[in-house]
């Protein structure tokens, strides 16, 4: 058996206003088959949490998150040094963070320099040449400049292409499309698909926009108010939805396609808001569901295999298929998906 | 001229006045709306787009300032009002959803104060009761419990917060409505609950309205007509089947091109290469550098925004000789 690279085990996390921002997740990634896995769900169901509880800067409330087996919460300096070089992450914007008085090149050099990457200015200079081209710039029109001289396509690929720099197995990118235009899009997803392809990075694509997540990921994992509703195959999942929740999401995309008409599949309660008792101690989305049932109210609903071994669905509606085994969904997110015992 | 159209907008030129020079943000923008339409502005980040809408509310602030052209309101020229006049017609005839509105939400105040607020300085010599009625018809309008107006933004959720953002652009009922990214930030099934408030308000109150974004999904199903946008200026104004199924602009083909399709999954089509800078436009057409289709003319003469299929606008050399322009 390979070696887990990264793994959430019944991570719940609760701020101290008391929301719980995440809900008892077990999730793995194996990194010897790297693949693009989308995190959708709402505004406020935990995919910023998640991302960073992956990355480490935010600590489990219960549950643990362990980086190739070592809790997080317990690593020594050297394994937490690697973990920081092979763990990368970018934002929605990514040069928020960083000084517009330093050119691009100061931006690529700190991690050089920081995790000792390369032995001369040479080398160095190679590398982050190297790193731009395979985000699809080139050197000569992105290094000696500042932040502001370039598009925000350029500055995000910059981003993709630093991180790129370290060789990380995992990149988690939260939101990395979402300011900029639907042309720029394209081109910084098809960075980061090649990110996966060529260089075998798994990528934790975080977004609200299921019409991009669709286009890039092999994968998807449905949040909602901190919980799993729906994980595994995403074309299996966007293209027949099983879950009430997922149902109604993906009947809610605007799709830019004038023969479809936005909402015309959706036939669920529309509610706004729910706070009601029943949604804390049973299915989280019992209080917007058409389908609810008694026992939905009572506990949550396992994962449940609805049709084949592709994906799971949070719901009672599937109670006589069999459960996934262990509470992992990452084991999903792999090729060689484990078998149903039927 | 035409009645029909409540906004005209004539060889508008905007400009900011910088150290590095300066930048022509609007170039000759010309743009019609009819009352009760939904036009959809896009372009690139820094295109103009939002520079447009501003320039419309009369909220270019120096160093900017409108260069030349004119911007008709029901045929009067707002660009020729003075500052107190501009005012007044804000929020009453021209109102706006600015970009990120429901974080720029006042969180020490009422929704109800801040719905009053934004109606106060017009002088309606409205009384009390007729500023509660106000905000209550606002608040119904955007289908916020009456409740909801006692409350402050951090006791609603993001939806609700947009709908109050909503509920004060619409509550003096004006004429036309800019909404600037109104749902970026919402998920889907909110945003299409949120779209379809403002929909219905803007058909109830015959409103014209231009929504600015990136999200063509969103302008595929929202808008009659789309309005594209490339280097500070129009590449190609058109019905909303004309700019999807058959845009003529390379800028818009590539940009159509570039969208995620159900069928075509992986595949990517972005445009290669990178927006001028507005302070230095390459003389001709500005998207020559980027045009796959770029020819003789193209680097040296500047197109003519022409008419070039029924109610299909478009600034490009292609169709310079394929017909007769009807108007110009
Ligand atoms: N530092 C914090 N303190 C308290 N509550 C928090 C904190 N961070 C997040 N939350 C809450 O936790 C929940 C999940 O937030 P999170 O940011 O993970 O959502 P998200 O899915 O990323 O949403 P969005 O799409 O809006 O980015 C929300 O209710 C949020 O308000
Ligand atoms: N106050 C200002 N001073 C100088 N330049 C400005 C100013 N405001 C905007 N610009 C410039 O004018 C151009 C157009 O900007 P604008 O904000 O209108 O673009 P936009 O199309 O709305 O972009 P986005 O999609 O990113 O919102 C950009 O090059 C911008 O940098
Ligand atoms: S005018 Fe020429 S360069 Fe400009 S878009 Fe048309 S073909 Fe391309
Ligand atoms: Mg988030
Ligand atoms: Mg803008």
């Amino acid at each position: 058996m390979s070696e887990l690279l990264l793994e959430l085990k019944n991570v719940t996390k609760q701020f101290k206003g008391g929301t719980v921002a995440l809900d008892n997740i077990s999730f793995s990634i194996d990194a010897d088959e790297p693949s693009i896995i989308a995190i959708a769900g709402e505004s406020g169901s935990g995919k910023t949490t998640l991302g960073l509880m992956a990355m480490g800067f935010l600590t489990a409330s219960t549950g643990s998150v362990l980086y190739r087996g070592n809790d997080l919460a317990e690593m020594s300096g050297s394994d937490h040094k690697e973990f920081r070089k092979e763990v990368q992450a970018v934002f929605q914007d990514p040069f928020a963070v960083y000084n517009p008085f330093y050119k691009v090149d100061h931006i690529m050099e700190v991690p050089i320099a920081n995790f000792k990457m390369a032995s001369s200015k040479k080398e160095a200079r190679e590398m982050m040449e190297q790193a731009l081209i395979s985000v699809g710039l080139r050197p000569e029109e992105t290094l000696g400049r500042f932040p502001h001289q370039l598009s925000g396509g350029q500055r995000q690929r910059i981003a993709l292409g630093r991180a790129l720099l370290l060789r990380p197995k995992l990149l988690i990118a939260d939101e990395p499309v979402s300011m900029v235009d639907a042309s720029l899009r394209a081109t910084i997803l098809e960075a980061m698909d090649k990110l996966n392809k060529e260089f075998g990075i798994t990528v934790l694509y975080i977004t609200h926009d299921l019409t991009t997540a669709y286009h890039v990921s092999d994968y998807i994992l449905i949040l909602y108010k901190g919980s799993i509703m729906e994980a595994g195959d995403i074309e299996s999942i966007i293209r027949n939805p099983q879950h009430p929740y997922t149902q109604l999401l993906i009947g809610s995309i605007p799709w830019p396609d004038l023969d479809r008409v936005w909402g015309e599949d959706i036939a669920i309660i529309d509610i706004e808001e729910d706070t009601s008792e029943e949604s804390r101690v049973g299915c989280k989305f019992a209080g917007r569901c058409p389908h609810v049932m008694d026992k939905c109210k009572v506990a949550p609903p396992p994962l449940y295999w609805p049709d084949d071994n592709n994906r799971v669905a949070s719901c009672y509606l599937f109670d006589d298929k069999p459960v996934l085994p262990g509470d992992d969904v990452g084991t999903l997110f792999r090729s060689k998906k484990v078998a149903v015992s039927r | 001229m035409s009645r029909e159209h409540i906004l005209q907008i004539k060889n508008l030129d905007v400009q900011y006045y910088t150290d590095a020079g300066i930048v022509y943000a609007n170039n000759k923008i010309n743009l019609e709306l009819k009352a009760g339409e939904r036009l959809g502005l896009v372009g690139e980040s820094g295109s103009g787009k939002s520079t447009l809408a501003l320039a419309i509310l009369g909220m270019i602030k120096p160093p900017g300032g409108i260069a030349g052209g004119e911007i008709l309101l029901d045929g009067r020229d707002i660009t020729k009002l003075d500052e107190e006049e501009t005012r007044q017609m804000r929020g009453r005839e021209i109102s706006m959803i600015p970009q990120g509105a429901m974080n720029s939400l006042n969180p020490v105040m009422r929704v109800k104060d801040q719905i009053i607020d934004s109606v106060i300085d017009h002088e309606l010599g409205l009384g009390k009761e007729e500023m509660e009625e106000m905000v209550r018809y606002a608040l119904e309008a955007v289908e916020l419990d009456r409740t909801v107006g006692n409350m402050y933004p951090h006791e609603l959720s993001g939806g609700m917060k947009q709908r109050a953002c909503i509920a004060i652009a619409i509550a003096m009922k004006p004429k036309v409505i800019i909404a600037d990214e109104p749902t970026s930030a919402l998920d889907v099934v909110t945003q299409r609950q949120v779209m379809q408030t403002i929909r219905r308000i803007q058909e109830e109150m015959g409103a014209a309205v231009i929504m600015i974004g990136h999200d063509m999904g969103l302008m595929a199903q929202f808008v009659d007509r789309l309005a594209v946008m490339y280097a500070g200026q129009m590449a190609e104004v058109a019905p909303k089947e004309g700019a999807f199924r058959a845009p003529m602009h390379p800028y818009t083909q590539m940009l159509i091109e570039s969208l995620p399709k159900l069928g075509a999954k992986g595949e990517f089509h972005g445009i290669p290469g990178i927006t001028p800078l507005l302070r230095d436009l390459p003389p001709g057409c500005v998207f020559n550098p980027r045009c796959p289709q770029s020819f003789g003319p193209c680097k040296e003469v500047m197109p003519k925004f022409l008419e070039h299929r029924p109610n299909q606008w478009v600034a490009c050399h292609l169709y310079e000789n394929e017909s007769e322009p009807a108007r110009s």
